[in-house]
């Protein structure tokens, strides 16, 4: 599987990210600065975690207008995979790839703990080694993950069955437990959680690894 | 010329910054206040010289970058 993980100043988890493409694909990703205009051939894009921009006007805003997204988004368009993490899933609603909204967390507080998902469908490329129903432990760590959307566009988002994982738990306000939504298309996936931070014991959990190993089966 | 820019959340959206910001003023014995909503104010130096032209830039910088329209509104205001 050929990859890509996109670095924007301040990105903080896209070292995680590549090490766990290269530990389930076998092959290392492409680390794609954002300034860049051009985006190699790649299979699998992955929007990695962190504070880009210093979540400077706000979380995701500024990196979202990055001249490489131009190619992410059309690539995305065009039907690569594109997976967006925590402040990968912000830049995936700013740019306009995702609806809706990441807004403070209700508490206010930064929320840095591992926490239960729920795989909500798991007839998507990104999650078809999970079971519908199964319930992962996966980390967050975040202070902007409450997801906010008008009702319209929550109504689309059940009816149409796009969103992938729900807290069992609700740590952050999100607007009907929502961790984890997908495009209409099904091939663009942000989630606040981080599936890369738990794909080996030595990593206190492998809940992740399935991400990784159905989007490696998806895109072969 | 120079822009002013408001932006502020659409009624509805709940704002757990306003909320905390209330709950501070109660605590320093401010009486009577409710509904604290916080927002941005944003100021802009422009080179264009036509009002008309200059709203139009700015309205396009707020629906492009400055304010999220899914949960943000915006006023511009400008000065010669």
């Amino acid at each position: 599987m050929k990859s890509a993980v996109i670095v924007f100043p301040a990105s903080n988890c896209d070292r995680d990210a590549a090490v766990a493409l290269e530990a389930v694909s076998g092959a290392a990703p492409h680390m794609v600065w954002h300034g860049e205009t051009d985006l190699p051939p790649v299979d699998f894009i992955l929007l990695p975690g962190g504070f880009s921009y210093g979540d400077y006007l706000r979380s995701g805003a500024m990196a979202a207008r990055s001249p490489i997204m131009r190619e992410v988004i059309k690539a995305a368009h065009n039907g690569t995979p594109v997976l967006g993490i925590c402040n990968g899933f912000q830049v995936l609603t700013e740019s306009g790839l995702l609806p809706g909204v990441l807004m403070r967390n209700a508490g206010l507080t930064f929320v840095c703990k591992t926490v239960h998902l729920r795989v909500e469908n798991n007839e998507t490329l990104f999650t078809r080694h999970y079971n519908k129903g199964d319930q992962i432990a996966v980390p967050v760590a975040h202070h902007d993950g409450n997801y906010f959307a008008d009702a319209d566009t929550l109504k689309d988002l059940e009816d149409q069955n796009r969103i992938a994982f729900r807290y069992v738990d609700n740590p952050n306000g999100s607007q009907n437990d929502i961790a984890g939504i997908l495009n209409a298309n099904g091939n663009v996936l942000g989630m606040m959680p981080h599936p890369e931070r738990v794909i080996a014991p030595i990593l206190g959990g492998t809940d992740g690894a399935a991400m990784f190993e159905s989007i490696l089966e998806a895109v072969a | 010329m120079k822009a002013r820019v408001h932006i502020t959340l659409k009624s509805g959206v709940l704002d757990p910054q306003g909320k905390a910001i209330e709950h501070s003023l109660a605590d320093l014995g401010f009486a009577g206040v409710g509904d604290v909503r916080q927002g941005k104010y944003i100021e802009l130096d422009l080179t264009e010289t036509d009002p008309e032209k200059a709203r139009a830039d700015v309205t396009a910088m707020c629906e492009k970058l400055l304010a999220n329209t899914v949960i943000e509104n915006y006023v511009i205001d400008l000065d010669a």
